[in-house]
């Protein structure tokens, strides 16, 4: 007899839960266990019902105010008190910097292992989980797999679609529980300045690197984003460094997969190509010929972006009549 | 004043590992070392709090290899003193073994107010170690920190989180996670290399530690390769900017990815 039964997926992010329920259900599937949505929070009864329609077998819901700030202690003992009654199989986490916190927190208590930022998750021949993650800066992809159970993955947002919501709607089960007080006080919260519409459901994305001289320059790479019906994104240099963003692409910032990438100025740093991987096409605007990127390319434009943009700019404008 | 001390890691340079041709697997063996960026971001940040606040900075790293030079180097970016654990265990320890290794050396060195660690480290970019740290040493964790104050007893840090900037208060003793946003670390001049070379610098065996040589892995790694490359890698010619792009756009639109 296993002891371990059942695959839980969490997330304080409703739409990353909602993509982690896809695979989850792929996984309860092949090990014909049951797949439960886990909602922690304060005021969460909207989330647990929504949850529900996304072809889980239960959402457990842990509402209370202790949670009202988000600190990780109430989530974590929540978690494990939910791990005591039934301890899971393996548990999904979606990939925030909270999560993945949350996460390695959890696997210390529960004395087990943890992959973070999961990008493809399978059952192998023992019945254990093979994940595969990003390693060495985006040089390496390492396959790993499990010792003991459970089994803790994080899923960064967008590794997995958003499954259609189903007919039948999952129980939801009220859970009453003691939980730890935060450790921390939450003092101030200031919500990011972040763009407009978020990077990752961009179609077409043009990213600017340190070969953009000035800020001011983005209009130019923003007015190719809008011929284009696209969004501008930028290496973590320049958010970073000359602190003109707040977010960035990359293997520490966002990961995008657009069907349209078009990277100008842009070297093709490692840990940048770890973030636009998955990009469907790749087109590279760089004046030096042998700059990384253009290896990672399907379009390799060896040039001047100050020549090419605006030349792009002019050239689409005649073939779209804008 | 504080006593804090500073887990680095000595990882793997990624800017220099090498692929095997034929069979795609990383060459990390023979790829050169450093003390991973954000710890570098860690170090940096307890020596400024000293600076403001006296008390003390100690290095701590738990490595297979002999990580001394690497450690000499946060001697001469200010660290007091340097711990090393070296354990041949540690060369396939997960991140769960670091962290009981680490947690037991520091309480060997003796109580302490802050723990300072980068965000992750730049080789395998996991995260892990620091909180699960902080779980063993049952202390406050806070992660994602890029900016910090110590107010008496109390520190006040700015998290870099998803969609916002959280501001939290938490009393110590503490751990805190930095990303590199949160200062620029020192380049040691040649007389801090120098003082460096008179500080202490300590090796600790796990048996000092009481602990067995074999650690519990919870994690395998069962294959590191390069990631395969499908790109097309069309090269898109002309005789100026404008010919350029528009041989780019009508390549675009030939190959179905622009709709003409």
């Amino acid at each position: 007899m296993s002891a371990f039964k059942g695959v839980w997926v969490f997330s304080e992010n409703l739409d990353l839960a909602m993509e982690m329920l896809s695979k989850g259900r792929e996984l309860a599937n092949k090990l014909q266990t049951e797949l439960a949505a886990i909602v922690i929070g304060y005021n969460v009864k909207e989330q647990a019902e929504e949850l529900a329609k996304y072809g889980t077998d239960r959402v457990y819901v842990v509402d209370s105010p202790n949670c009202r700030n988000l600190q990780t202690e109430p989530y974590l003992s929540a978690l494990m008190h939910l791990a005591s009654k039934q301890p899971p199989e393996i548990i999904l986490i979606g990939s925030t910097r909270r999560g993945r916190e949350l996460a390695a927190r959890l696997a210390t208590r529960l004395k087990v292992g943890l992959v973070q930022d999961v990008f493809r998750l399978d059952i192998n021949d023992d019945g254990k989980i093979t994940a595969a993650r990003v390693v060495y800066g985006g040089s390496g992809i390492a396959l790993t797999t499990y010792q003991i159970k459970p089994q803790i993955a994080t899923v960064p947002p967008r590794t997995f679609d958003k499954p259609k919501p189903s007919e039948k709607k999952a129980e939801i089960v009220y859970e009453s529980l003691e939980l730890e007080e935060p450790k921390t006080e939450v003092v101030e919260i200031r919500t990011a300045e972040t763009a407009k519409a978020r990077i990752e459901e961009a179609s077409v994305v043009i990213c600017g690197g340190r070969g953009v001289a000035k800020k001011d320059d983005f209009k130019m790479l923003e007015e190719l984003a809008n011929i284009l019906g696209g969004q501008v994104g930028a290496t973590r240099p320049l958010a970073e460094d000359r602190k003109w963003f707040h977010e960035w692409i990359g293997l520490s910032g966002k990961k995008i997969k657009p069907e349209i990438y078009i990277g100008c100025g842009i070297s093709g740093m490692i840990q940048h190509i770890a973030g636009i991987r998955d990009s469907k096409v790749i087109v590279a605007i760089n004046n030096d010929p042998n700059a990384p990127i253009f290896e990672m390319a399907d379009y390799i434009v060896v040039g001047d972006m100050y020549q090419i943009v605006p030349a792009l700019i002019e050239s689409l404008r005649t073939v779209f009549k804008k | 004043m504080p006593r804090m001390i500073v887990c680095l890691k000595y990882a793997v340079d990624v800017s220099q590992i090498k692929v095997d041709a034929a069979t795609r697997k990383l060459l990390t063996a023979d790829a050169p070392r450093k003390i991973s960026d954000f710890d570098k971001n860690a170090l940096e940040e307890a020596v400024k709090i000293r600076e403001k606040h006296g008390g003390e900075v100690i290095a701590l790293t738990a490595t297979a290899e002999n990580a001394s030079t690497a450690l000499r180097e946060a001697l001469a970016m200010g660290a007091d003193k340097a711990y090393m654990v070296q354990a041949s265990a540690l060369q396939n320890a997960d991140t769960m073994g670091t962290a009981l290794i680490l947690a037991e050396a520091i309480k060997k060195i003796g109580s302490f107010d802050l723990i300072l660690c980068g965000e992750a480290s730049i080789d395998s970019y996991s995260g892990q170690v620091g909180p699960r740290l902080g779980e063993l040493l049952k202390v406050p964790v806070v992660t994602y920190v890029n900016k910090l104050e110590l107010e008496g007893d109390v520190l006040k840090a700015e998290r870099s989180l998803d969609e916002c900037i959280e501001v939290v208060r938490v009393k110590m003793p503490a751990l805190i996670t930095v990303t590199k946003e949160i200062n620029v670390p020192r380049v040691p001049t040649l007389m801090d290399v120098i003082k460096a070379s008179r500080k202490e610098l300590k090796t600790i065996t796990p048996a000092d530690l009481g602990i067995s040589a074999d650690l519990p892995t919870t994690i395998k790694v069962m294959d590191v390769s390069a990631p395969k490359v499908e790109r097309k890698k069309v090269k898109i010619s002309g005789e100026n900017p404008k010919e350029i792009a528009e041989n780019l756009i009508k390549t675009l639109i030939k190959d179905g990815v622009l709709g003409g």
